[in-house]
């Protein structure tokens, strides 16, 4: 078995739980809720061990390295990352309706990599031989996937909140009315956040650090770094902003899906349209 | 006049410690980075004009959008961060520090009515004995209560994590500390690029601001080498480099390998492998010269650019050459170099002889001669980063105050527990500075525990 037919089938396996999740806000059956989050995970594990196989692989070919070093191997972490922080949040909260808006990014993720990418698996190129690209990746795209996650949660607010003040009651919303009220989806995506922030620090130091050691200089805005900074930056104004009058709920939830635009941009976008330092995911 | 005078003033105190001037900032800093991503930083001026007119490059350059992260305006913005990050932190901090040094120790009916959890316990015996007991209840599941007698009832106060309402100042410190690094590091530290070709050396380095710096040390590069992979993409360059002090090798300093990811630093001073290239002074091409009658074959080494005399009195020099020919010949490989053969007596003409394999692509050449390229010694030059920032310590510590910061604000909550005790009841009321819904919980689960005992 090769890896590559793990990820088909994890990708299969988030089609399948994104499916339930919407035929749970449909049916509102606490049973296909639980069922979408059981799919959500057994792909998790399947992804999982898809990721381990490919290891494994790369030491079978000689290179021996984390497969963590190109962009079909960072997209397939992003997707594997988005659910681990779903999963997290939806054991601790239970919230079942969000895996109807988050489960579709890791869908997609895995579905781009798997159907466009190249996964050959490339040896190191100099620059990223060091321990620092483990701490620095994982950091990094934790991060992102709680932002993710908040993203789908702010989205999930945006529609419930335009809804309501339509007139309509959550009640009479036929699929509304799985979602979580807007004081709690206002909740979720600050404690989304609270995840995210940290890491995305931790992701930014740690890139600084390894800079420092590799080029000797920790900050030097090259496009990346600036566009990781924009969406601290952003993330940052979030965080102030939920203890500003008049800037909870609604506000909060835009800052939110621009803060996860950012980081997408500072993802893909810098790399497929600005030149920099960090061009090895061409 | 004196009274708008301060009013202005105060005004402006705020201006600076509101909350909004933050978000607008912040905001503010993230649009305006955007431009320098976009457009190229640093580039010579004939790089601009070629992709965008001269009105638009004068204006840009008015705005200072080529180096705009150290523009006047953006640098402005920073100060304005950083002063309503002080403002805001002077505004709030002696508000928490009275919280955390002057807690509320007593729980009268009208605090009790502003804290959204509170229980109510029937509880045997006296006042007195009740304290006693969730005294030693508190001490051991919870905290350490204080206790202050009021009126004949007893009113208990225990806390858990206090100081985490610091945490907030501390990653606001945190970055003034990294600024405060940068700053040292751009007063008192360098970046420079040398070149040093195998077996040169250098003592000076010239910094990207043009100032020639001299390191008081010399750094000799003893070899460069270059591996790839099979798929032909890099794997390692190396310089082995070696540290000398007035001419002498330092000891421990000698031919230390330095790769990308491995810096070399002696004295603050620190170089890094950035890039690599042919040496000014060329190869040496090793080239076997057989007679095609009689057989006679000899050795002669030719350096590029170099006349070098034939036996039987014809001339070669070598133009130029490389170790590898398939960039530039299709179907060949191997060592090959463009020569300029000279028969006796007779008119220049050029050529390009290749490695002993390709004998019959050789002979098509030279006359009486046959001439092929044994090997070439190709010599290298290293490109080395050399930075020099005494203020990089200080960056990592306004880090490092980050990290414990941030875990301070975003993980940790200040927990309150206050008790009234009287004759057969007590009042329990609790508080969390996050995540109230979870604190209930637990506060739930602390009186379960005290039902059950």
């Amino acid at each position: 078995m090769s890896s590559s037919m793990f990820f088909n089938v994890a990708m299969v396996t988030y089609l399948v739980s994104t499916c339930i999740f919407f035929a749970f806000l449909a049916s509102r059956s606490k049973a296909v809720g639980l069922a979408g989050t059981y799919a959500a995970l057994f792909g998790f594990l399947v992804e999982t061990a898809a990721i381990g196989l490919r290891w494994k692989e790369s030491y079978d070919q000689g290179h021996g390295h984390a497969p963590l070093s190109n962009l079909f191997e960072s997209v397939v972490f992003f997707s594997w990352t988005i659910i681990l922080i779903f999963l997290i949040m939806d054991f601790k909260y239970k919230y079942r309706a969000v895996g109807a808006f988050v489960v579709p990014f890791a869908l997609f993720g895995l579905a781009w990599a798997q159907l466009s990418l190249d996964s050959g698996i490339e040896p190191l190129v100099p620059a990223l031989q060091s321990s620092w690209l483990m701490y620095h990746v994982i950091t990094c795209f934790l991060g992102y996937a709680a932002f993710a996650v908040a993203c789908g949660i702010s989205i999930m607010y945006l529609i419930r909140d335009k809804m309501e003040q339509n007139g309509g009651s959550a009640a009479a919303g036929g699929m509304l009315s799985m979602f979580p009220a807007v004081k709690v989806l206002d909740d979720l995506n600050y404690k989304a956040i609270m995840i995210g922030f940290p890491l995305l620090s931790l992701g930014i130091i740690t890139g600084a650090a390894w800079a420092n050691y590799a080029w000797g200089t920790y900050w030097s805005w090259d496009p990346k770094e600036t566009w990781s900074l924009i969406v601290w930056f952003v993330y940052a104004a979030f965080l102030h902003a939920r203890i500003t009058r008049g800037w909870v709920g609604r506000r909060a939830a835009i800052l939110s899906v621009i803060g996860f635009a950012a980081t997408i941009f500072c993802y893909l976008g810098v790399n497929l349209f600005l030149s920099g330092l960090h061009s090895y995911g061409k | 006049m004196n009274t708008t005078k301060r009013g202005f003033a105060y005004q402006l105190w705020d201006f600076f410690c509101s909350l909004r001037l933050s978000i607008f900032l912040l905001i503010g800093l993230a649009l305006v980075s955007i431009i320098g991503t976009i457009i190229p930083q640093g580039n010579p001026p004939q790089e601009y004009l070629q992709t965008i007119s001269e009105t638009k490059f004068k204006l840009y350059q008015q705005l200072g959008f080529f180096d705009m992260y150290h523009s006047w305006w953006f640098i402005l913005l920073l100060y304005f961060l950083t002063l309503n990050l002080i403002c805001c932190s002077i505004k709030r901090l002696p508000r928490v520090w009275k919280i955390i040094s002057e807690p509320v120790l007593v729980m009268d009916d009208r605090f009790e009515t502003s804290l959204s959890i509170t229980r109510d316990v029937k509880m045997t015996g006296a006042a007195a004995s009740i304290k006693d007991q969730i005294v030693s209840f508190l001490k051991q599941e919870f905290a350490e209560p204080v206790v202050t007698e009021v009126n004949g009832e007893y009113h208990l106060f225990a806390q858990k994590h206090a100081w985490c309402r610091l945490g907030v100042y501390v990653v606001h410190f945190s970055i003034i500390i990294v600024f405060i690094g940068a700053i040292i590091g751009s007063f008192a530290g360098y970046k420079g690029y040398v070149n040093i070709p195998e077996g040169g050396s250098i003592s000076r380095v010239v910094t990207r601001n043009g100032k020639a710096v001299d390191l008081g040390f010399a750094v000799r590069c003893e070899k460069f080498s270059v591996a790839f992979y099979d798929t032909g993409a890099p794997k390692e360059f190396k310089s082995l480099l070696t540290v000398l002090e007035n001419g002498q090798p330092v000891a421990g300093k000698q031919n230390i390998p330095v790769i990308v990811n491995e810096p070399l630093t002696y004295k603050g001073v620190t170089f890094y492998q950035s890039s690599y290239g042919p040496s000014d002074e060329g190869a040496s091409y090793h080239i076997s010269v057989k007679n095609r009658k009689t057989g006679a074959a000899t050795q002669i080494t030719a350096r590029q650019g170099e006349r070098v005399a034939l036996p039987g009195g014809a001339f070669l020099s070598v133009m130029e050459g490389t170790a590898d020919v398939r960039p530039f010949m299709k179907d060949f490989d191997g060592p090959g170099a463009q020569v300029e053969f000279t028969p006796p007596g007779g008119q220049p003409q050029p050529f390009v002889i290749l490695g002993d394999k390709y004998q019959s692509f050789n002979e098509q050449h030279g006359g009486d001669l046959v001439l092929t390229l044994a090997s070439l010694d190709q010599k290298f030059y290293t490109g080395l980063q050399v930075a020099k920032d005494p203020g990089v310590l200080v960056v990592w510590l306004g880090c490092a105050l980050m990290v414990v910061g941030i875990c301070m604000a975003f993980f940790m909550s200040h927990k309150r527990l206050w008790a009234r005790v009287t004759d057969g009841s007590v009042t329990f009321g609790g508080s969390a500075s996050k995540n109230p819904a979870g604190f209930e919980l637990s506060f739930d689960e602390l009186m379960q525990k005290l039902n059950k005992g």
